[in-house]
Order: structure tokens, then C-alpha cells, then sequence
């Protein structure tokens, strides 16, 4: 791994390495080589099992970081390839020519985070979000909790039993109406504000 | 029959073995032409498209594949999923690590524990954590079973998918002796949350051991009854060989892993390639194939629930006592040391890997759940199906071991 990591940097200038375990190493490339390295890893250095490609959403720096794993079968390692892309403008080259499994995960990252690979085959049609009109919901600055409030509502009429409450309602009618009256109150009171 | 109708019936039937191979391998897998979209003229009359799934008894839960006909063989097919978004990469990303483990099991529902296992070791690779000797072999036991369980249940899947009913019965009732021995040993029998980091969550009840035992027995009578009625029944025969042939330039560049793979003569195995737990103190070999086809791969399914009988055994008898747990910080405030790694194992369907980020805070940053059936089930199967008959679809699916909750998570 050393050589090879050696050879790569002097071909594509290595800007931040990482070795996680001795059989698996991360590499941060420059965006315009990024796909060049990855060719080169796969022709010359016998990385021929793309593992996978996912990203991660960095907001806080506006970046989003792509990660093109690869695995090589005759030394049983992995290389992964970290490329830093601006979060504003979230386009990157497509590798569906070097793998043919690479379309599929280019398309769930398209739909799931919105960077772009133009010229992969059927990029833009959707994969698992048929009809969505939000932005897209693996990025950070989309909340979940804030959707489901505003999307999905309990069905009127249904109620939960609570067994704390229960018990509490049954064996001590009286403190347990005190209670739930002052809690409800105080919750009142909050949303007020 | 006259003798010259034979030979013509001979000379048709020869012709047509011999063209039926063209149509899957004309193109080579490593040049992006396979990429084209065709066009095909609907209103012409020529073509019939019709839908295969998601509500088809021969579909592997809930995912549908769009078949466009010409007769009754398929030009084109494109796989749709959506059904089972659950989104759990993205709620992952709200809970603190120890509350993930509820989540992560449901990712595949057949071989919940794989996931546990994974999420659990890349937690313990982050944070630098080392697991008890005892409960490494617990938790290969538990992988074991758990594999034994999904590839009978898939077993199952493939004969009933052609006809042979019976054979689904009793590969779900057999799975269902595995998953009274969770009940025993975890307390659940789907999902169970046995392991966790620093281990697994306690040791053995009693008589558990001699519980294991007598399922192994009862599992490798069934698979000699399935060898009888399954593989020696003519009407599978006739149907399976052939059928799917998956050539080996494919594998690197659809990125087809375990049986799939194997099937093919293709030595993959992550458990022997890259030994994880203690599965470099074991005694096995890879297990391989040559033809290829559907035939084939039920039956290298078949040898591998063989292959994880024998391994349970050597498990028994080899395990060693001692504690199941190590010591862990209060996992409610656990903060992970910043970092990302990548960890692997064999699932019964393929290669199955987390890729974990994690900034220093007590959420995780990014989990991805790389699933052998993601490329399995959308690329492979998009490209195998093209030239077979629709009858052939269903038997096709189940070859694959595509599992669709693992597809969208």
C-alpha cells in the first residue's frame, strides 16, 4: 500500500492521506483528477471491485465530500477516494463508463443528496422518491422530525395507553388528575410563548 | 416420428441452444455501450409492456421489475424500487450510536444480524475498542445461524418460485427452528439485538448448546430430503440449467459478490479473504462453481447452508469460556473519536459493508450501507433479464438473492 500510495501521489498529488488499518487507506484528490485516479487505480494498479460511492454532507464547510471506494481481489485491500465538491454547485464527473455498477449509485446520490453526473444513463429519473418535491433529504439542512410533523398527522379518534398513566389513573385517581392538570398547564403556557 | 422430423427437431433445437448464449453476452461489460437506452415503439403492436410486482408471489418482497415484451421474451427490463423507503441512513443521523442498533437490524429482514455485527465493529474500530475472545466466537455462531436461516428460507424461495411448493414450506418451517434458538438466546426471534459494542448482550442460557446441536441435525436432514426432491426432480432440472447465465467477465464490473460470484468459479469470500472475527481459526474452503446458472447457484446455496452446519459444529466444540462484554463508557453520553473507516463481512446474499463517518460529536455523521443486492438486483438483473422468457423471470429473481429493504434501507 505504501508504494502504491507513493506512485499515486506522484501522479496525481495526494493532498491528505489517511491509513485506517493496514489494509485500508483513505486519499484526498483534487476534483478535476479525481476520476484520472480512479482510472489509474483500476487499470494499473488492479483495483477492479468498485465497492461502493457514497457522499457526505459537510455543511458546516459548504462541501460535500464523494467517496469512491475500491477494492483490489489479489492484495484483499481497499483504497478509498475522497474528493471535495462545492455544496452550491454540486456537479461531478460520472465514472459509468469504468464500471457498470457505478450508474445505480450515481443515481441514488443524484435523488438523495443532488449532485449531478451528467451523462450517466437515467440520472435523472427517480429511483426511490417517485414524486418528491423537497430538496433533497440525505443533505443536513433537511429535517426529518420538522416533514413528519408538517406531512403525516395522527388519525383522529385514536388514543394511547400510556401504563404508567394507567396504573397512576387507577390507583391514585385524585393525585394523578393534580399531576396531569399541572403538567398540562405548564405545557400551555410553553407553546404560548 | 419420422426419422427426418427428428433431425429437423434436433437440428432446431441445437440451433436454438446454440443462439440463446449470443443474446446475453454480445456486449462486452467493460465498454459503456451497454449504457444505450433503447426506444421502443409502443403503438406499433410489436411490444407489450407490463409490470412484474411489486404484488407478485414470485417477487422477492416488495420491489417491481418494468418488462417490455416482444412475444413473451423480454427486451428490456428496469427495476423499480420505492416501496420499503424507510429512510434509515438519514434517522441514523438524529440518534446517538447505541440507539441505532434498533434501526440497523431492519435494513434486512431475513439476516438481521450481519448488520448488527457491522455497525457494531466499525463503532469498535472507531473508538478502539477490543471484544472479549469469547464473544467473537458468539457472534460468529450467531452470523452462522442467522446465514443458515436466510439461505434456507431462500432455498425455499427458488423451488416455490418454479413450482415446487412443498420445498418453501418447509424451508420457512426449518427457519423457523433457528429462530427458536434466538428466541433462547436473544429473546427475539426476527430482530434480535444481540450484539453490541464492546460484545454481545449475555452468554448462553442453559442447554443451549445441545439445543443447537439437535437443529444442525434436523437441518441436514432436510437438505438430504431437498437434494432428493429438489435437485434430482426433472421438471427444476429443465428449468434451472441454463437459465441466468452470468458470465465471469461480468463479476468485476458489476461488482457481483458471494454465491453469485462463486457460482461462477470466481474465488470471493470475504470470510476467507479478509478474515474478520474468528473466522481465520476455522476450518473451511471457498466453495465454487462453474456453470453459472440458476441450477448452479441454488445449489452452491445449498452447500453453503452445509458449509455453515459444519462451522456451528466446530464452534461448540471449540469455544472458549471466559466474560462476553467489555467495559463500555455510558453509551447514552459516548462520544466516538472523529474518523471513517469501512468494514466488511459475508452475508448469505454477498459482500455486505459500513461506511462510517463520525466528526467527534455523539451522532453519527454518515452511515452507507453497502448491501450485495443493491448492484445484484438493479444493475445485474436489468441486464440478465433481457432475452429470457417472462416465465423465467420469476425463477431468475430469487437466484440473485435480492433482498429489497437492503436496496433503498
Amino acid at each position: 500500500m505504501e508504494e502504491i500510495l507513493k506512485r499515486l501521489d506522484e501522479r496525481f498529488y495526494v493532498r491528505e492521506k489517511k491509513q485506517q488499518r493496514p489494509n485500508l487507506l483513505f486519499v484526498t484528490v483534487d476534483k478535476k483528477v479525481a476520476v484520472e485516479a480512479v482510472t489509474y487505480l483500476r487499470d494499473y494498479e488492479g483495483f477492479r471491485h468498485l465497492v461502493m460511492i457514497s457522499a457526505v454532507d459537510y455543511i458546516e464547510q459548504n462541501l460535500f465530500q464523494l467517496t469512491y471506494l475500491l477494492h483490489n481481489y489479489q492484495l484483499h485491500s481497499d483504497i478509498g477516494v475522497r474528493v471535495f465538491i462545492d455544496r452550491e454547485h454540486p456537479v461531478m464527473d460520472s465514472i459509468h463508463h469504468l464500471w457498470a455498477a457505478a450508474q445505480v449509485y450515481q443515481r441514488e446520490i443524484k435523488e438523495m443528496f443532488g449532485i449531478d453526473f451528467p451523462g450517466s444513463p437515467r440520472v435523472d429519473e427517480p429511483m426511490i422518491l417517485e414524486g418528491w418535491d423537497n430538496i433533497p433529504p440525505m443533505r443536513k439542512d433537511f429535517d426529518t422530525k420538522k416533514y413528519a410533523e408538517e406531512t403525516y398527522f395522527p388519525r383522529e379518534g385514536r388514543f394511547t395507553l400510556d401504563p404508567i398513566k394507567q396504573m397512576e389513573k387507577k390507583n391514585y385517581p385524585l393525585e394523578a388528575e393534580v399531576k396531569y392538570e399541572i403538567k398540562r398547564v405548564v405545557r400551555d403556557n410553553r407553546d404560548k410563548k | 416420428m419420422k426419422s427426418k422430423e427428428l433431425s429437423e427437431t434436433i437440428a432446431i433445437k441445437n440451433k436454438s441452444e446454440e443462439s440463446w448464449p449470443a443474446i446475453q453476452t454480445d456486449l462486452d461489460p467493460w465498454q459503456p455501450v451497454w449504457a444505450q437506452q433503447k426506444e421502443f415503439d409502443l403503438n406499433s403492436g410489436k411490444y407489450v409492456k407490463i409490470w412484474h410486482g411489486p404484488q407478485h408471489p414470485g417477487v422477492t418482497g416488495n420491489m417491481s421489475v418494468e418488462l417490455t415484451l416482444e412475444g413473451d421474451v423480454i427486451v428490456e427490463a428496469k427495476t423499480h424500487v420505492g416501496y420499503l423507503h424507510r429512510g434509515f441512513e438519514k434517522l441514523m443521523e438524529r440518534r446517538k450510536y447505541i440507539q441505532c442498533f434498533p434501526i440497523v437490524c431492519r435494513i434486512c429482514v431475513p439476516e438481521p444480524d450481519t448488520n448488527e455485527y457491522l455497525l457494531a465493529a466499525g463503532i469498535e474500530e472507531l473508538a478502539g475498542i477490543e471484544i472479549p475472545e469469547r464473544a467473537a466466537w458468539i457472534r460468529t455462531l450467531v452470523l452462522e445461524m442467522v446465514r443458515a436461516a436466510s439461505l434456507t428460507m431462500g432455498l425455499g424461495g427458488q423451488a416455490g418460485a418454479f413450482g415446487l411448493v412443498p420445498i418453501g414450506q418447509w424451508g420457512v418451517a426449518h427457519r423457523d427452528y433457528i429462530l427458536d434458538l434466538f428466541e433462547e438466546l436473544t429473546g427475539g426471534r426476527v430482530y434480535h439485538m444481540y450484539i453490541i459494542p464492546g460484545g454481545v448482550r449475555q452468554d448462553f442460557p442453559e442447554g443451549f448448546e445441545e439445543h443447537v446441536k439437535f437443529v444442525m441435525n434436523k437441518l441436514e436432514k432436510l437438505i438430504s430430503d431437498i437434494e432428493k426432491v429438489m435437485f434430482n426432480n426433472a421438471v427444476f432440472k429443465a428449468r434451472a440449467k441454463g437459465l441466468g447465465y452470468i458470465p465471469p467477465e461480468w463479476i468485476e464490473p458489476y461488482g457481483i459478490t458471494g454465491t453469485t460470484a462463486r457460482a461462477a468459479g470466481v474465488p470471493i469470500d470475504v470470510r476467507k479473504d479478509n478474515p474478520y472475527l474468528i473466522y481465520d481459526q476455522l476450518d473451511f474452503h471457498k466453495i465454487l462453481g462453474s456453470a453459472s446458472d440458476v441450477y448452479e447457484r441454488t445449489t452452491l446455496r445449498k452447500e453453503e447452508i452445509l458449509n455453515s452446519i459444519r462451522l456451528i459444529r466446530q464452534i461448540l466444540e471449540r469455544i472458549p469460556d471466559g466474560p462476553v462484554r467489555a467495559k463500555l463508557p455510558n453509551v447514552l453520553h459516548w462520544k466516538i473519536p472523529a474518523g471513517e473507516t469501512y468494514v466488511r463481512a459475508e452475508s448469505g446474499r454477498g459482500e455486505m459493508g459500513y461506511y462510517m463517518v463520525s466528526d467527534g460529536s455523539e451522532y453519527p455523521r454518515r452511515v452507507h450501507v453497502r448491501g450485495a443486492s443493491y448492484t445484484h438486483a438493479m444493475a445485474v438483473l436489468e441486464r440478465l433479464a433481457v432475452g429470457n422468457s417472462i416465465a423465467d423471470m420469476a425463477g431468475l429473481m430469487p437466484s440473485l438473492q435480492t433482498c429489497p429493504p437492503e436496496i433503498e434501507r
